[in-house]
């Protein structure tokens, strides 16, 4: 199990991922975005609700 | 300078939580309101449009805060099909950096601390009850102690749930959304238009609010359902490339609206939820401007009451509730007016929109498509009775 790819560049800091969160395992702020490992589940909410795919689901077979 | 306790703690200064701060600080409570962004007001994941009616009758409302007057409503189905609507309602596009931020001025009028660039990290407990918050107020993290604190934090809501309340939005009921604030277009400035297709904006729709002569906010909502495949910030380049290849992109934001059915609950001990953090939008528009500030006003007026009895638990606060409850059973119907409108396929929209144009412009009223919708698809008649149900 792995926790979703993070892509800063991506990322508008927009919140709508830690809406759908059912662990409340990120943590948003102005600027910076943080999945909590240690409360991720790995259920890839916040991957399919992201508007600009800064969220990825993690493929360990290829490289990001 | 922060002081070390407050009657009550907003966090969040958009229209729910400077609404809060105002009717506390107006009642005579002493209150912070905390907002992690630099500026209040920016940026703006809004297309800002209001009923005037509605923001009437919370404020005075001023020539400054207004973009654009809108006097109808375009709608257009998947086939190209364009229907204009007879009015009920004259409506503004709002200038929401200029708007929030006199919202937060008038809380500040009012004797409310306004703090920016102070992130509320968390809750703090006392016998159970929220006693304060843990902020980073520009790097310098402390604690502030707070009677009543009111969750005003938006989409990104972390509050309700730092206090034990299930605040996640179910996947499926929030919309994924992107916009751009562009210019150089072609539009007439006094019509919002909404498209509805599952190619253009799958369990959602796509909207284009006029902002001035040639200026728009454009829009579109995808649901959680579709999102993973459909990505807003795709679909929007896809249309607007399409629609308006000559627009100038100005700004482009996303974000996402709660679109659910009403929260169980609101509060807990020492703590209420308003605006997005409690989910009260419409769920079947989205909007939430105007039912945020009502839900602050009422959340800051009750917290005061509380705080005069001396009664901070969750029970003097469900006053709060039985307050919200009417807003609450109207949410509950968009929510099913959403499931139908959302369930209906690309072919039953052009007939709908079909049978409607055959109406004079003036007889074009929600109700009336309601009519020809179930002329064109009498199975609806089942969906539309659970609307009553
Ligand atoms: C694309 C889009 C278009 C929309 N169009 C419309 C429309 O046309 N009409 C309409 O009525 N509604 C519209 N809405 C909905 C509307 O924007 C919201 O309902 C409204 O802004 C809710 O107000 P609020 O005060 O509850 O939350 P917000 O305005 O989101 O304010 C919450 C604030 O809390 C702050 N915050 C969050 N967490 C913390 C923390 N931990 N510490 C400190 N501060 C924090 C955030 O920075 C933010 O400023 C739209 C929404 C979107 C996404
Ligand atoms: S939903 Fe996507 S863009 Fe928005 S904050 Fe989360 S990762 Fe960033
Ligand atoms: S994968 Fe699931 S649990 Fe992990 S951060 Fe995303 S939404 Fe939360």
């Amino acid at each position: 199990m792995t926790i979703p790819y993070y892509r800063q560049s991506q990322c508008d800091f927009c919140g709508t991922c830690v809406g759908v969160c059912p662990e409340n395992a990120i943590e948003l702020a102005e600027t910076t975005l943080v999945i909590l490992e240690d409360l991720c589940t790995a259920c890839m909410n916040c991957v399919i609700i992201c508007p600009t795919a800064a969220l990825e689901e993690r493929d360990d077979r290829k490289e990001l | 300078m922060i002081e070390k306790n407050y009657d009550v703690v907003v966090v969040g200064g958009g229209p729910a939580g400077s609404m809060a701060a105002r009717a506390a600080a107006h009642a005579g409570s002493t209150v912070a309101l905390f907002e992690k962004d630099r500026e209040i007001g920016i940026p703006v994941r809004c297309a800002e449009g209001v009923g005037a009616k509605a923001l009437g009758s919370l404020l005075e409302i001023r020539p400054e805060w207004i973009s654009q007057r809108i006097s109808g409503v375009r709608f257009i189905a998947p086939s190209g099909q364009s229907v204009d609507m007879a009015n009920d309602e004259i409506g503004f596009i709002l200038n929401r950096k200029i708007f929030d931020a006199d919202l937060a001025k008038f809380a500040g009028d009012s004797g409310a601390h306004i703090f920016t660039k102070t992130y509320v990290e968390g809750l703090f407990f006392q016998d159970g009850h929220v006693a304060g918050v843990r902020i980073n107020h520009l790097g310098h993290r402390m604690t502030v102690e707070a009677k009543i604190v009111i969750g005003a934090d938006g989409v990104e809501s972390r509050v309700g749930r730092w206090a034990g309340l299930h605040t996640q939005t179910p996947i499926h009921d929030m919309e994924s959304c992107a916009q751009v604030t562009a210019g150089n277009l072609e539009i007439e400035p006094s019509l919002i238009t909404f498209y509805f297709s599952h190619e253009i904006a799958p369990g959602g729709y796509l909207w284009i609010f006029p902002k001035g002569p040639d200026i728009a906010n454009i829009g579109l909502g995808v649901s959680g359902e579709y999102s993973r495949e459909h990505k807003p910030v795709e679909l929007l380049q896809n249309f607007v490339h399409r629609h308006f290849p000559r627009a100038v992109w100005l700004s482009t934001v996303f974000g996402g609206v709660p679109c659910s059915k009403p929260l169980e609950s609101l509060v807990a001990d020492g703590l209420l939820l308003a605006g997005d953090a409690a989910h009260q939008t419409n769920p079947l528009t989205g909007g939430g401007i105007i039912s945020g500030m009502l839900s602050g006003k009422l959340a800051g007026e009750t917290a005061v009451k509380a705080i005069r009895t001396g009664d901070l638990g969750r029970h003097f606060l469900q006053e709060y509730e039985r307050q919200w409850q009417p807003e609450a059973e109207k949410q509950e119907k968009f929510y099913k007016i959403k499931e139908f409108v959302f369930n209906l396929r690309d072919k039953d929209f052009d007939q709908i929109a079909a049978a409607v144009l055959s109406l004079p412009a003036e007889k074009r009223t929600l109700v009336n498509i309601f009519r020809k919708a179930l002329i064109k698809k009498p199975s609806l008649i089942f969906d539309i009775l659970k609307l009553f149900t």
